[in-house]
């Protein structure tokens, strides 16, 4: 079964390495300070899942979690 | 000053200095590894060395128990050391004085520098294109850090060749002599006590400028002591952590013809193979200090030693990367550690990351072809940073 993705970066956990945002920059911005969250309200528009995972698998502070809905 | 005892026992009397370590430390993590997450040695005054990511995480993580006032294991602890914020700071000031220095080195500041970057790699290619050889880490991969930062400190070219003298006494020489250390620190200081007071006079938009007229916590302009100490992070952390990253990229390629075939046919691939580069050398080993008694993956740890907090180890531990020992250059998960993690991610790791795609990028455009020069010596920076210092290749197919 493949639903809808929503993703969300946990502010508390990024410190702005902006993997997520090089790997995906359709799903992911920086603050001002360059940290990063997703864009919207994290819903991955369909094609769009791969880029989402592997953003996901490639935080080293594992702040990104990603719901299937 | 007598040189340290060689080592028969890396797993009780570890050094990092010893000679073959320098020259190959995998392997010695391996071995760790396999027998505790945690290695001690009672050199160095006593310190601790995590080879597991799982243990390096928990520490970089745990800012109660471990202090980041020190930075750099060596054998002597001077009281107190001079401050280079936000690296040697801890809680609570750490996130001020790391936020001051975020904006010069966010992802887009670091775009318009790109140009400059490319420029400066074109312009050391052009010296040594023609000859059949070089020793690409004199001409070319130590030389872009140096001139990418004097272009962004707004200083003479020339005075890149003195910071290369301080990194040097600072990380090498000053492991094992502090005097070195703090010859660097007071020359370093009235360097850059210098530039402060001209800037006060005739004002500019450098990076020193950046740091003169940003405001601390308390709305007051930083005082001079923390923007030299801050300057002084800059070249110490960012200088010959870029050159030996973008160095051991050039020695993986230079005996891998099918990456950089690869590399060649495909530069969307650069990348994702920069990150693969930086996960197997990554070049940066940083220090805590333990401040409270703990444990860690099951090691008790003492107040009074440090600890070497290997982000190379911990990016070769084969329980989070799979063939943790093989360079695979479209490796697609990677959550490697190479800039820390926690509080005191390197602030200049989008900078370092533009740096080692550009200067990786313009290499292969000009120089497809290229291998180590058997005729040569490769020699390798001893102690908190890795990286080839001398990089001896044949350019060219001849």
């Amino acid at each position: 079964m493949s639903g809808t993705l929503r993703i969300h970066v946990d502010p508390d956990k990024c410190q702005g390495h902006a993997r997520c945002k090089s790997l995906a920059p359709e799903l992911f911005e920086l603050d001002a300070l360059g940290n990063a969250h997703e864009i919207g309200d994290g819903t991955v528009p369909a094609g769009l899942e791969d880029k989402a995972w592997l953003a996901q698998a490639n935080c080293p502070e594992f702040a990104i979690a990603i719901k299937e809905e | 000053m007598s040189s340290p005892a060689p080592v028969t026992d890396w797993v009780r009397d570890f050094d990092h200095t010893d000679p073959r370590w320098t020259e190959n430390p995998y392997p010695i993590w391996d071995e760790l590894r396999a027998e505790c997450p945690v290695a001690h040695t009672d050199r160095f005054l006593g310190v601790y060395l995590p080879t597991t990511y799982e243990a390096v995480k928990e520490i970089c993580y745990d800012t109660e128990h471990f202090s980041s006032r020190r930075v750099v294991v060596r054998n002597v602890r001077p009281e107190p050391p001079p401050p280079a914020p936000p690296i040697t700071s801890d809680p609570p000031a750490h996130k001020h004085a790391k936020q001051i220095l975020l904006s010069p080195f966010l992802p887009d500041a670091v775009r318009q520098l790109e140009p400059r970057v490319r420029a400066i790699c074109n312009d050391l290619i052009d010296g040594f294109i023609n000859d059949k050889s070089c020793d690409a880490a004199a001409r070319y991969t130590k030389r872009i850090p140096i001139r990418a930062i004097t272009h962004m400190l707004g200083v003479p070219e020339k005075d890149g060749d003195l910071f290369i003298r301080w990194i040097h006494e600072m990380l090498e020489l000053g492991v094992h002599d502090d005097n070195m250390v703090m010859k660097a620190i007071h020359e370093m200081v009235a360097y850059f006590a210098e530039q402060i007071e001209s800037r006060k006079k005739h004002p500019t938009d450098d990076l020193i400028s950046t740091l003169m007229n940003a405001r601390g916590e308390d709305g007051q302009p930083l005082t001079d002591l923390h923007v030299q100490g801050a300057l002084r992070l800059l070249l110490v952390a960012g200088l010959d952590t870029t050159w030996s990253a973008i160095g051991s990229s050039l020695w993986h390629l230079a005996q891998t013809p099918a990456d950089r075939a690869r590399l060649v046919a495909e530069p969307e691939l650069l990348p994702t193979a920069i990150e693969e580069f930086l996960r197997a050398f990554s070049p940066a080993t940083s220090g805590r200090e333990v401040m409270k008694e703990t444990t860690v993956s099951g090691c008790p740890m003492k107040p009074g030693n440090t600890v070497l907090l290997s982000f190379p180890a911990a990016n070769r531990d084969p329980a989070v990367f799979p063939d943790a020992d093989k360079v695979i250059i479209d490796r697609k998960e990677n959550r490697h550690v190479a800039f820390g993690v926690g509080i005191h991610r390197c602030v200049g790791a989008h900078l370092a990351r533009m740096e080692m795609l550009v200067a990786i990028e313009e290499w292969l455009k000009r120089i497809p072809d290229f291998r180590l020069d058997p005729s040569g010596e490769i020699t390798w920076s001893e102690g908190s940073v890795r990286g080839p210092r001398q990089l001896p290749l044949l350019l060219g197919t001849g």
